[in-house]
């Protein structure tokens, strides 16, 4: 079923096949000055409709950074630029920025987690935003003035001593590991199609107890959610020129930038080691990967398990940063928000999964409200019906859907996936040289079964 | 819901109270099941034919549903006797619900025959997103969101004797008994169907096996039209029947009866026909019971019922679903299977 091309196929295939450096540096400098030197431009009125794009062009130059072929020198100062000037900057004079790039860097990570266990291990997991619901409340409940409602301990009136917050984070990734491992015992036994329905469930379930259980406060959620003091940071912030009402911000802007850049870490080490290769065995084949000598419930534990403790730690920033928080924030649909970030981006490659993170949260966050409000600023008569906000879910499945049909592996697939979908195309320009792929590999056969396609009948006997 | 009503007074609960109760839980919970089963089969049927879980099949119900407030909400004030409103309803509901299911097929799965199994189900899941909008548009379009059914007169009132007994205390109306009529007649009609028709055996042979099917001269793509198409007319059917039982329904609320639904697919075993059915007849009794179980705190000895609110009573299904797979993964009446190479 499976042939292997004699050669080895070339893994790395990025656009382009010069130097760009100078295209980078200029795109960088042109879209950094455009949005700051436009910023109070499109600031309201029918001009806003700019912030996004100007916003997302700025926000492309730091991806061209990562996959474009140009020097190192080049791409440090791209980064640098973004990260700790044009960001912060942008924040300053306007901290709904601020607040769209933590919501950014919080889905990238929450999508980074599910991205183990949809890209790497290939199990399909409809409830993911329960481990995310897990660290919130963790750290909702004892962060927050509903720890001393529940204990009516006048002590604990303002909840736990906001510097407790450090504590929860590890332990916030421990207990959603561990609600992993407990969900995941049951369920990784079953099939794939199984796994998603039960996941969902186990997704539901979390919500309902949330709006039902005391401890929650139900419906209503819990308010007042501290954030960690950090006193030497507010200094800096203050020296910055940052008002006081924005310390909070720049503090967990910094700490999800440390935080996600570890999670960064921890994703491309497990890609290429043995377990990264355990799940991407399992993913393409149960049974031969067992014949190997994969252990398949620990495996796919383990995978289950990091993909949650990553949510679990960004659910008690998250916490920290609404400081307000109640189930509908839980429900199925963030998780689809959450898969389709994965699926738009490109299972299984972490750029591609940050980009479709990026694009996802910013449709959601700023391009669909800004649309309703100039449109409704526009045309005050325009039927609520056609308010484009409240079309998120026609928006989600239409990338779905689209992305399944006619681009399966991402708009950023990883290397393996592309090589494996499209070995039948013509070779591309910059392969054309040294081009492997269309000997030995014929319609129909394929490197891996992974994404390709497999032959209408050639279904497992389990599946008939 | 049928409201359950205790007839105790005071604190104390005697044995007629909680047998009425268990008896209403009975009924009632039959009333809620052959809801779900009818839904349940287009689930099931889908799976047999495709391997695939049909995630828009719940938007594929409630479409149903709404055609069926539309079909009413027209002839509300028509002299035309109920039950003929009511037959009118269901044949535009399964017509309109099994047309969609049928485009649904060719347009998002077709394509995708053959490719990794991860590919078809997220389709799924965006196909019933993409619905869940269009829905509300649809409905929007009459300037509201959350729609309340009126039924004609007569299907509402109240049930009080059966045979010469008096059953007031089951708090049964006309239309939960339309319901249980309709929903075995049609249970009934689709065994015949797929038992006994030429187009059932070509049904079961492409679930058994579609490449050997294909050389016994079976147009397999024709075969799982057809599937789609009968399996979302009885969603259209059950779509209308949720709004006789509930007369509340709006764009979204497919969703959550869907994926009971689908557990009580699971439950009674994937791809079984009469399992699903048995499924959904156990799931709607584990809820239903799930719902009123508190009311057996005041029983001696009973008393951490109480923690046990009537919410959770959506949980029973998954919780029913994830104890039987972890008991007997292939479901009550599943056959189990041996994983080849």
């Amino acid at each position: 079923m499976t042939t292997l091309p004699t050669t080895p196929a070339p893994l790395k295939v990025r656009p382009g096949g010069g130097d760009r450096t100078w295209a980078l540096l200029a795109y960088t400098a042109i879209t950094a000055a455009l949005l700051i030197f436009m910023r109070s431009t499109i600031a309201d009125g029918p001009m806003k409709l700019l912030q996004p794009v100007l916003f997302g062009a700025f926000l492309l130059s730091m991806l061209f950074a990562y996959q474009w072929k140009a020097a190192n020198w080049a791409k440090t100062i791209v980064y640098i630029t973004g990260i700790v000037f044009v960001l912060p900057f942008m924040g300053r004079e306007n901290a709904s920025y601020f607040d769209l790039v933590i919501q950014i860097l919080i889905f990238s990570a929450l999508a980074l987690g599910l991205n183990i266990v949809v890209g790497l291990a290939g199990l399909l997991d409809l409830g993911y935003i329960a481990f995310f619901a897990v660290g919130a409340y963790l750290w909702g409940i004892f962060g927050s003035p509903q720890l001393g409602q529940i204990t009516g301990n006048a002590a604990y009136a303002h909840g736990l001593n906001p510097a407790y917050f450090w504590l929860f984070i590890p332990l916030a990734v421990a207990l959603a590991a561990l609600v992993g491992v407990l969900i995941g015992l049951p369920v990784l036994k079953l099939k794939g199609d199984y796994l998603a329905i039960v996941t969902l469930g186990l997704g539901e379930v979390i919500r309902i107890f949330a709006n039902n259980l005391p401890i929650t406060n139900g419906p209503q959620g819990i308010d007042g959610i501290e954030s960690a003091p950090v006193p030497w940071l507010d200094k800096i912030a203050g020296s910055l020129g940052f008002a006081p009402e924005q310390h909070k911000l720049f503090f967990l802007y910094i700490l999800v930038l440390a935080v996600i850049s570890l999670i960064v870490l921890v994703n491309r080490r497990l890609d290429r080691s043995k377990i990264g290769r355990a799940w991407i065995a399992i993913r393409e084949d149960e049974i031969a990967a067992q014949a190997m000598g994969v252990p398949l419930l620990r495996t796919k534990l383990l995978a289950f398990a990091s993909g949650a403790s990553f949510a679990g730690a960004m659910g008690v920033i998250f916490a920290a940063k609404q400081a307000f928080i109640d189930p509908t924030s839980f429900n199925y649909f963030q998780s689809i928000g959450v898969l389709s970030m994965v699926i738009l981006g490109g299972m299984g490659n972490i750029s591609g999964v940050i980009l479709g993170a990026v694009v996802v949260t910013m449709l959601n966050f700023t391009v669909l409200p800004t649309l309703s409000e100039v449109l409704q600023a526009q045309f005050p008569n325009i039927n609520q019906n056609l308010d484009p906000s409240k079309y998120q879910r026609f928006i989600f499945g239409f990338v779905l859907v689209f992305m399944m049909l006619f681009r399966p592996e991402g708009l950023l697939p990883s290397a393996r996936h592309q090589v494996e979908m499209h070995q039948d195309d013509p070779p591309a320009g910059s392969l054309s040289a040294d081009n492997h792929l269309q000997e030995g590999t014929g319609e129909g056969e394929v490197l891996s079964p992974g994404f390709a396609t497999r032959g209408e009948n050639e279904r497992t006997g389990s599946e008939k | 819901m049928s409201a359950f009503r205790l007839h105790n007074t005071g604190d104390q609960v005697d044995l007629q109270t909680v047998m009425t109760i268990l008896l209403q839980v009975l009924v009632g919970g039959l009333s809620l099941g052959v809801l779900y089963a009818i839904v349940a089969l287009g689930y099931t049927m889908v799976y047999g034919v495709l391997q695939l879980i049909n995630f828009a099949h719940s938007e594929v119900f409630i479409t149903g549903g709404i055609v069926g407030y539309f079909v009413f909400h027209a002839l509300q004030d028509s002299s035309m006797n109920g039950y003929l409103k009511l037959v009118l309803a269901c044949l535009a509901a399964m017509i309109v619900s099994g047309a969609l299911n049928v485009v649904i097929e060719r347009l998002a799965y077709r394509p995708l025959r053959g490719a990794q199994r991860l590919v078809p189900l997220i389709t799924a899941i965006g196909v019933s997103l993409i619905l869940q909008d269009t829905l509300k548009f649809v409905v929007g379009l009459t300037g509201m969101f959350d729609l309340s059914v009126t039924l004609p007169k007569g299907f509402t009132s109240p049930l009080t004797k059966f045979a010469g007994i008096d059953i007031t205390s089951l708090n049964l109306q006309v239309k939960d008994v339309i319901l249980l009529v309709v929903a075995t007649l049609m249970l009934i009609g689709l065994n015949l169907l797929v038992n006994h028709t030429r187009l059932g055996r070509a049904i079961r042979a492409v679930a058994h096996d579609r490449q050997t099917a294909g050389l016994m001269g079976i147009d397999s793509n024709r075969i799982i039209s057809l599937t789609f198409l009968i399996g979302g007319a009885l969603g259209g059917l059950g779509g209308v029947m949720y709004a006789m039982k509930y007369q509340a329904l709006n764009a979204y609320s497919g969703m959550a009866p869907g994926m009971k639904a689908f557990s009580a697919a699971v439950l009674g075993g994937i791809g079984s026909i009469p399992g699903a059915m048995l499924g959904g007849i156990v799931l709607g009794w584990v809820e239903t019971l799930l719902g009123v179980v508190s009311l057996f705190s005041a029983l001696p000895g009973l008393h951490w019922l109480s923690y046990i609110k009537a919410e959770y009573k959506d949980l029973g299904g998954f919780l029913a679903l994830i104890l039987i797979l972890f008991i007997k993964p292939t479901g009550l009446l599943g056959k189990s299977s041996t994983e080849k190479v």
